[in-house]
């Protein structure tokens, strides 16, 4: 089951890269083979005991002599981890399709292939392995932005890639020193540790991955010369790997290292918030500011996990959940913006809202749900999030709350930006409103989002064995 | 009735069958019509790398318990073995992506040298003492040393040719001045008896490692002595540059791992530091100079010695570990190293230039085989998932870790860190260029169909590849081989 999960989009890449099918029916064939990732993780969640630990496992030895195996499962959380991952790519994959891509057969070859690595992240249960998927995502990513990407692609890329690299470099560093220690890479079987250096080499990656402040300099130029749909599967996505390397690596493994950097790592998270917070407000354009604001979201999951308390945690998973919907979402209207004024630009901007009520209801929704308010399932992360760390000290809890207001600016600044106001230059009045089938792509993604605003236990209250932490959860 | 040692033909026959392909490969271009030449000459080397190959895997497969043969002067075990496999494959890649040169004259003596090169580094591998060391070293390089030069209307091969001969021979004359000074102070020439000849501190015998080190370095491409590499591999045909990347570095390196541990075990303390310093200086020096390089074949060179250094730090972690390791990153490393020049070699028909960075421009895209497969071995060379390199530097850090060199690992990592700038260059220029930077530089017309050199990219790209995949076996090959060696 999970390595079909795994499997099927990487097997589908060779298909699409060695057939000479024509671009649509690679279009369409990606679609499908995304649908059916949808069907299968569906199945694996009717078939998910939430109350055990790991399951769904396929295991088998790689290579004896230094321990490492092939080895994948599913924790509660990652299967909402992986829930995410197949619903924002089959969305991704359905935008590509309907802008129909130049180079069709390449370009869906490399969204299956992230879609497959990004799957594996999240269900290795083997250092070697998630190294290999975590580094195996930068692959297609590197060549989705530099060749599908806007003007300021190459130095973009480079520039992610670099960045991502030298994290991922530590992390391999600290994996070979963790895992001969030892005496196996699995992350099942090995104990913990207190090297302090091994457990730096893993936050480098992941403090890069996520962004954590002050490693977020390659953020906003991939998210914005990224095509829309890879900024989605980037953001909303991608930044989820550092939280379940997090999780099951960082705060599993090393637990005295996460003792004393707790009061750091959170200083870092909240500066990041609060920074991120104020880019985002201060951004000249749709996709600036929604890189900004999941610079600030991210920073409010890590303060959720470095709280160490059940409730943070858990609130930390429901936002990451939360956070790459509305992410993806918001990414996803941007380039539906963007094909209908040429630019994402507030100050060309404006005025939307006149004669489009899909595009200004699906906007307006997710905005309001991005800001938090009451009822919806940012709002249940949140709370939860501020909950857990007010049991380390209510500074936390005081800036994380501080930050919700800033994200409510930044929200509704974007939303009037684009939908009220006077109509802006490049808003052309014969600009259509959004499609049947770009709402088909956008609307699950919004309907997920109110379930879950309905209904945030689903995540928050299944996501590790009841009763217990994170780290003996993962144990 | 003079005893004649009694020889062990099996043992033998990789190098032999080589020797043998050569000589038909030689005789052929005498004895038969002038137009089968070339492909006669091309069958007899790639049947003798084949069956040299195949000789080594029975040799392998017999060889359980490693001893040395005719009067202790070379070694049938499965460590020269596996190198002799290795060496041959590459070898064998190499016949295919010659093949295409479309060489008028010399066609007979390419092949020919390219076999007897091959001969001679499967048996170097083998040496058991330092007559044989030197006997092999001289007889791989004299070829090598000739097949650089072969393309005598260009200018840059001769020039390849005669720096190579100067500076390999200068390193040559430092190993069998440093061979002197050990058979000097020990009076023995074997490795075993010069390890048992004891006297660990006598300065000769410590000038003498010394000097031995440095003789292999030259060979292995290991800065400080790399200063030949780059204009020899940029100014010698394609095909024996990618020859020499592969085969000779495997050669040396095996061996330098073979004699140091057999050989020195008593000054271990001492070579292990001259080791890690010699992987630590290649790292910084070759990374550091690839990023500046436009020509792929030199920008390739570079990495090629900062592979080296990665190499030499399984050498340096001086322990079974630290063997498997080498062993198995030579095999991603030959498969990547004839590949990437494999594809060089088919832009250079192609364009019929040297190529730069700049002429691989949009190559990607207007052949996707060769183009994707650049890709994976360059991925292959930053030690990405889905190649065997990213299980080379696994081990290579790992065996380094256990020996309690974890500043190996340090700078490994940064020059990995490094590395990328320029592997990415290549990627980049394969795929990122807007067609508006690119120079219009193919006349029209579809490229030269190469189907064998299209067959040995494809194998180097299984073998990259699948060397990922398919750990175990090529583990416990590697661990086979290293465990005949006494750590």
């Amino acid at each position: 089951m999970t390595t079909t999960l795994i499997v099927l989009p990487l097997a589908a890449a060779l298909v699409v890269w060695l057939l000479p099918l024509p671009g649509r029916a690679v279009g369409t064939l990606a679609l499908l083979v995304a649908l059916v990732e949808v069907a299968l993780w569906a199945v694996a969640v009717a078939g998910f005991g939430f109350d055990e630990g790991l399951q769904l496992q396929d295991r088998q030895s790689w290579f004896s002599d230094l321990g490492v195996s092939y080895h994948v499962g599913f924790y509660g959380f990652s299967l909402w981890l992986v829930g995410l991952t197949v619903v924002v790519c089959a969305a991704a994959i359905g935008y590509a399709l309907w802008v129909n891509r130049e180079r069709g057969r390449a370009y869906h070859g490399l969204l299956l292939f992230l879609m497959g690595s990004i799957v594996g992240v999240f269900t290795a249960q083997d250092l070697l392995l998630f190294y290999v998927f975590f580094e195996a995502m930068l692959i297609p990513i590197y060549v989705l932005i530099g060749v599908w990407g806007g003007p300021g692609r190459v130095r973009a890329t480079a520039t992610f890639v670099i960045y991502t690299m030298a994290g991922s470099l530590l992390m391999l560093a600290a994996i070979v020193v963790f895992g001969l220690s030892q005496g196996t890479f699995s992350l099942v079987d090995s104990g913990t540790s207190s090297n302090e250096w091994v457990f730096l080499g893993f936050l480098a990656a992941f403090a890069v991955k996520a962004p954590i402040f002050p490693f977020h300099g390659w953020l906003v130029a991939a998210y914005r010369e990224s095509p829309p749909e890879v900024a989605a599967i980037l953001s909303g996505v991608v930044s989820k790997a550092a939280v379940y390397g997090l999780v099951r690596i960082v705060i599993a493994k090393f637990p005295e290292p996460v003792d004393d950097f707790q009061v750091a790592i959170l200083a870092f998270a909240a500066v990041g918030l609060v920074y991120g917070s104020l880019l985002a407000f201060r951004a000249p354009d749709l996709r600036s500011v929604t890189a900004y604001s999941s610079m600030a979201q991210m920073g409010l999951i890590v303060l959720g996990l470095f709280s160490l308390t059940e409730l943070g945690v858990n609130g930390a998973i429901l936002q990451s959940v939360a956070h790459g919907l509305v992410s993806a979402t918001l990414f996803l209207l941007a380039g539906m913006v963007e094909t209908r004024t040429g630019t994402s630009a507030f100050s060309a901007l404006g005025g939307m809202a006149r004669g489009r009520p899909a595009l200004s209801t699906v906007l307006m929704t997710t905005g309001i749900i991005a800001l938090a308010v009451p009822g919806s399932v940012a709002f249940a992360g949140e709370f939860l999030i501020l909950a857990g760390v007010y049991d380390v000290g209510w500074g936390w809890a005081a800036v994380g709350a501080g930050a919700i207001v800033l994200a409510a600016m930044y929200m509704l600044r974007l939303i009037s930006a684009v939908l009220h106001r006077a109509p802006g230059i490049d808003v052309r009045d014969e600009a259509p409103d959004l499609r049947a089938f770009e709402l088909l792509l956008v609307v699950p993604l919004v309907a997920a989002l109110l379930f879950l605003s309905a209904w945030p236990a689903a995540i928050s209250e299944h996501s590790f064995s009841i009763g217990s932490s994170a780290a003996e959860a993962t144990e | 009735m003079i005893a004649a040692p009694k020889i062990d033909w099996l043992a033998l026959a990789p190098t032999l069958s080589l020797l043998g392909a050569s000589g038909v490969a030689l005789l052929g271009s005498v004895l038969v019509p002038w137009w089968m030449r070339r492909g006669f000459a091309a069958f007899a080397a790639f049947a003798g790398f084949v069956t040299a190959g195949v000789f080594a895997a029975i040799v392998f497969d017999e060889s359980a318990e490693g001893r040395t043969l005719i009067a202790e002067s070379f070694t049938r075990d499965r460590l020269g073995a596996l190198a002799a496999i290795i060496i041959a494959g590459a070898g064998a890649l190499t016949v295919l992506v010659a093949w295409g040169e479309n060489r008028r004259d010399h066609a007979g003596e390419y092949y020919a040298l390219l076999a007897a090169a091959g001969a001679g580094m499967a048996f170097f591998v083998t040496a058991g003492n330092l007559m044989t060391l030197f006997l092999g070293l001289e007889w791989f390089s004299i070829a090598l040393y000739i097949l650089c030069a072969l393309d005598t209307h260009r200018e840059t091969s001769l020039e390849a040719g005669l720096k190579y001969l100067i500076v390999g021979g200068f390193g040559s004359a430092i190993l069998l001045f440093g061979s002197a000074l050990v058979y000097g102070a020990t009076g023995e020439l074997g490795f075993s008896e010069i390890a048992a000849a004891g006297d660990a501190d006598n300065v000769l015998l410590l000038a003498g490692l010394a000097m031995l080190i440095a003789g292999l370095g030259f060979k292995a491409s290991a800065a400080p002595f790399h200063m030949w590499t780059p204009d020899v591999y940029e100014g010698a045909p394609t095909s024996v540059t990618a020859f020499m990347a592969a085969a000779t570095k495997v050669a040396a390196l095996v061996l330098t791992l073979r004699i140091l541990v057999v050989a020195f075990p008593e000054q271990e303390h001492l070579w292990t530091i001259a080791i890690a310093v010699l992987a630590i200086v290649s790292l910084a020096i070759g990374n550091l100079a690839a990023l500046v390089q436009r020509n792929v074949k030199r920008l390739l060179a570079y990495s090629s010695v900062s592979h080296a250094g990665f190499m030499l730090i399984a050498v340096a972690a001086n322990s079974e570990l630290g063997g498997r390791a080498l062993l198995y990153y030579l095999i991603p490393y030959g498969a990547m190293s004839i590949g990437a020049f494999a594809v060089v070699a088919a832009r250079e028909r192609e364009l019929g230039v040297p190529v730069t960075l700049d002429d691989l421009g949009g190559m990607g895209w207007e052949r996707p085989f060769l183009g994707a497969a650049m890709w994976v071995f360059m991925l292959g060379a930053m030690g990405m998932p889905l190649t065997g390199g990213l299980l080379g530097k696994f081990y290579v850090f790992s065996a380094a870790y256990e020996a309690g060199l974890w500043w190996l690992i340090v700078a490994g990592v940064i020059a990995t860190a490094i590395s990328l700038y320029y592997y990415l260059g290549v990627i980049r220029a394969l795929y990122l260029r807007p067609a508006a930077e690119l120079r219009p530089i193919v006349a029209g017309g579809s490229p030269p169909r190469d189907p064998l050199l299209q067959s040995a990219v494809l194998l180097s790209l299984v073998v990259t590849v699948g060397s990922f995949f398919f750990v175990q076996p090529l583990i416990e090959l590697a661990r086979d081989a290293a465990a005949g060696l006494p750590f």
